[in-house]
């Protein structure tokens, strides 16, 4: 088929290594698919005009639910036809991005018959995003969808689609089930991530261990990050051998041939002091440990995580609207998470999501509701005792707001009794 | 209607695993980068499991999927996976497939190997022009001209260490950008411009003004063309640009070709490692649009990439770099300039400011 837009523009994205989507939604646009020809047509518009070309959403969604679609309209239609209704389906991915291909191919036919042909994956959040859809399409797709096994994911003020990372399926370091975690949370709040219904977003993240490759702690309401209690664990004889430089160092992350100088990549740059080297041991003080995974990362077959795991908790990370940037705060500094016995967990999320729906105000994050509230707040909400391991240091001012109950006696004084001691 | 299926949530993660990954479920050893862009994982078992990792574009279309897929087929018993970077990554437990599935790789021509260890990988990144409404820049047009110039990263080990680059297109940060080694920010610098005849029937006065983070918007009378309407006005001292409002309410954009553009962040991170994580510091306040290949972008984040490179101990990020030479220190390898709006002024601002005589010359 003939190109239908001159897009000189967007063809200078077409040269250089890096793999282009301009040439591959180009070649689906040559393949007769015009929602494609057209939303190049229209990104050309916005290279020339520098300003984007959607209308805000409005409501469009599937019966039932109240998230999982973001509206979106063109608003130059008559030019691009093909993209004046450009809807997106996010899709519920499965924990940790492991596809079938022959189940993926369910996604991709779907989408390919009723949709533009044009996907994320995966969007930020986790999702499979479908980017394009027509109004009158979004039923059918969502019901060939679910006819095999598929389910829209949240958006909106609901639980958005939990991610985790690839955890134990294929990473040594992993100290929880995060697949298991993040599907069971899923399916335990299912009407909460499809019909909003709290003040806002709210997102669970959980990564295996402290390398946190799912960025749990700066972008989740509650992450969820494995973590052990007892001794590193230590294989001597591979510490021999890269002490022999046989292995290389960071799990060959700076090429095979850099080998590991134990003292000053390891020993040296541990952030506690915790370690020793003598030149045939390698010694751990464990109780000083914090567990950064720095010297576990630079000697992965020597030294691995501990075996009584579980997970530390932190809650209230989002990015800078509106409040400004958090990071999560620890809450629970250590829970057992054995896989399939979560109940401490839900108990925990359901009492601090309890607490945010009960006083949070509207477009409030959790984090946010924290700060205004105070962290001491919201331990004594989720029932937790503080504990020097909530903060990074005590408080420096002296404005302690003391409740009447804290003090004896209470606040009602009479003057009188006052006056009787101390003269006007 | 009756029949209707709903609330079934996603397909279990089994269901999506070979064979290898079930039997080596919770037991793997170690694993150790054999070449950029090639895992090797060892069990207790004594499996060996490889993954080739190759870039995804994130934005593709279901036939650029059904390729990856066929490689899948051909290789990999019909199993792959995506990462959390928008990279692709096929396992095959064989060496000599392996070998094959690497030349395969390599005869596509966009397939290329990396993507792990001390280099840059794939950028997170958001929708921008392609498809949302409050964007100041495109994201997959910047991050495909960032990653073509810094291609000979993404499959060498040659950094200090990872090098982690983020996209957001607007303040709101969708992707979280802000604990990124290096991230690209779309920025307005306009007060929205308010359509007052058309602001009462589209919006919800209210609530408009109830958006607003710093209490920017008042209600009003305004005249257009002799006659008044129901409106807001804006307190321009008090704007962030934020775009809370237009998401709110459409007759208040923002967007503007001269106004809007890129601000670059550095030395976040996210991970435990050593240092704490941490927040991404201003570097760069604004860098005006340039499609197709916004190369001033592109040419200050490899002024920093090679700064860093260059100054950085091994295994050092960004920010862990920066904060062991100061931050004036930083300015000045990396010669970029310090301006009034490097200084905070929103809250808790001051917790930023040096109380030490403590600094370099
Ligand atoms: C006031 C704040 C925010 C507003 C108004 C907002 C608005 C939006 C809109 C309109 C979209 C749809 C984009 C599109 O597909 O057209 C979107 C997507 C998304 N947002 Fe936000 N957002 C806000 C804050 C955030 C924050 C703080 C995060 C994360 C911490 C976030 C995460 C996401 C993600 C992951 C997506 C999916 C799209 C993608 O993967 O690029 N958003 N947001
Ligand atoms: C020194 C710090 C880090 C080390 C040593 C490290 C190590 C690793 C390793 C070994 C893997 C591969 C796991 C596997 O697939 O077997 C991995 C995956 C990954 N890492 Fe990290 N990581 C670090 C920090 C980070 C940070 C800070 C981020 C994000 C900002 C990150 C993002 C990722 C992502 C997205 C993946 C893919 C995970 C997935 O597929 O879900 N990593 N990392
Ligand atoms: S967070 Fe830890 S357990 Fe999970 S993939 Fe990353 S390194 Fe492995
Ligand atoms: S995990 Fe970190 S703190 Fe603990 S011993 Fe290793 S380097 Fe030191
Ligand atoms: S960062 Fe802003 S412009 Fe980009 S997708 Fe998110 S809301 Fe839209
Ligand atoms: S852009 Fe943000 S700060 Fe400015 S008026 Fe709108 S909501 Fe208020």
């Amino acid at each position: 088929m003939a190109i239908k837009h001159q897009t000189p523009m967007l063809d200078e994205l077409e040269k250089g290594p890096w793999p282009s989507f301009v040439t591959d939604i180009k070649k689906m646009a040559e393949a007769g698919k015009e929602a494609c020809a057209d939303l190049l047509g229209q990104l050309e518009l916005s290279y020339k005009d520098k300003e984007g070309h959607w209308k805000h959403g409005g409501i469009v969604g599937v019966l039932g639910y109240g998230g999982g679609v973001i509206g979106r309209y063109s608003d130059v239609p008559e030019l691009f036809p093909g993209v004046e209704h450009f809807h997106t389906l996010r899709v519920n991915q499965p924990a940790s991005k492991f596809y079938k291909t022959e189940r993926l191919r369910e996604i991709l036919d779907i989408w390919n018959r009723r949709g533009s042909g044009m996907l994320n994956l995966h969007g930020s959040t986790g999702d499979m995003v479908l980017l394009g859809a027509f109004t009158e399409e979004l039923e059918p797709i969502f019901g060939e969808m679910t006819s095999k096994g598929w389910d829209l994911g949240g958006s909106g003020s609901a639980l958005r689609t939990p991610s985790c990372c690839v955890g134990k399926a294929r990473c040594e370091w992993a100290c929880i089930d995060t697949q298991d975690l993040c599907y069971t949370i899923t399916q335990e709040f299912q009407d909460e991530l499809h019909r909003p219904a709290w003040p806002y977003k709210f997102k669970f993240k959980i990564s295996g261990c402290p390398n946190d490759c799912v960025a749990s702690i700066a972008r989740s309401d509650c992450s969820i990050i494995g973590t052990w209690r007892d001794d590193i664990r230590i294989n001597a004889e591979a510490v021999a051998a890269y002490a022999g430089g046989e292995l290389a160092a960071n799990g060959g992350a700076h090429g095979q041939e850099t080998k590991l100088d134990i003292q000053a990549d390891v020993v040296d740059l541990c952030p506690t002091g915790c370690m020793a080297w003598d030149g045939k041991t390698l010694t751990i003080n464990n109780a000083e440990c914090t567990r950064c995974m720095h010297c576990i990362n630079m000697m992965p077959q020597a030294l691995r995580p501990g075996t009584d795991t579980g997970a530390t908790i932190l809650v209230g990370a989002k990015a800078p609207i509106l409040e400004g940037a958090q990071l999560g705060s620890v809450i629970v500094p250590f829970m057992k998470l054995e896989e399939g016995q979560y109940g401490d967990l839900m108990d925990f999320a359901e009492k601090a999501i309890d607490w945010w729906d009960e006083n949070g105000k509207n477009r409030e994050r959790i984090g946010e509701l924290i700060q205004r509230l105070g962290l001491s707040e919201f331990l004594k909400a989720v029932e937790i005792d503080p504990d020097p391991r909530h903060i990074r240091e005590p408080r420096s001012n002296p404005y302690i707001f003391y409740k009447e109950d804290e003090v004896p006696g209470g606040f009602q004084r009479d003057i009188a009794d006052y006056r009787e001691k101390h003269a006007r | 209607m009756q029949d209707r299926i709903t609330d079934i949530g996603p397909p279990k993660y089994d269901e999506m695993w070979p064979d290898v990954i079930k039997d080596n479920y919770g037991k793997w050893l170690y694993h150790d980068i054999l070449e950029p862009g090639v895992l090797l994982h060892v069990s207790e078992t004594g499996t060996k499991l490889y993954t080739v990792r190759i870039p995804g574009t994130r934005l593709m279309t279901t036939d650029q999927a059904e390729e990856y897929c066929k490689i899948a087929d051909e290789f990999c018993d019909g199993y792959f996976r995506f990462t959390t970077r928008n990279n692709i990554e096929f396992m095959v437990t064989d060496e000599s497939k392996l070998e094959a599935l690497k030349k395969a790789l390599a005869d596509k021509g966009n397939m290329p190997l990396g993507g792990t260890g001390a280099g840059v990988t794939n950028i997170v990144h958001t929708q921008g022009w392609v498809h949302c409404h409050t964007p100041a820049i495109d994201a997959s047009g910047v991050v495909k001209a960032v990653m073509d110039d810094l291609f000979e990263y993404w499959g060498s080990h040659k950094l200090p260490a990872q090098v982690r680059i983020s996209l957001a297109c607007c303040l709101n940060m969708c992707g979280a950008v802000h604990c990124s080694d290096i991230a690209i920010l779309g920025v307005h610098r306009k007060p929205p411009v308010i359509e007052h005849s058309h602001l009462d029937k589209m919006c919800e006065i209210p609530t408009t003004i109830a958006a607003c983070p710093t209490a920017a918007i008042k209600p009003s009378k305004e005249e257009v063309d002799g006659e008044v309407y129901k409106s807001v006005t804006v307190n321009a001292d008090r704007c962030m640009f934020c775009g809370n409002c237009y998401t709110m309410c459409p007759a208040m954009p923002l967007a503007d070709a001269d106004g809007d553009g890129i601000a670059l962040w550095v030395g976040g991170k996210v991970s435990n490692t050593r240092s704490m994580p941490k927040f991404s510091k201003l570097a760069v306040p604004f860098i005006p649009n340039e499609p197709p290949r916004w190369p001033t972008t592109v040419k200050i984040i490899r002024q920093i990439v090679e700064a860093y490179a260059a100054d950085a101990n091994r295994y050092e990020r960004v920010g862990e770099w920066a904060e062991r030479i100061g931050w004036e220190r930083f300015f000045e390898k990396t010669g970029l300039e310090f301006s009034h709006h490097h200084i905070d002024d929103y809250r808790f601002a001051a917790t930023t400011w040096r109380n030490s005589t403590q600094f370099k010359w």
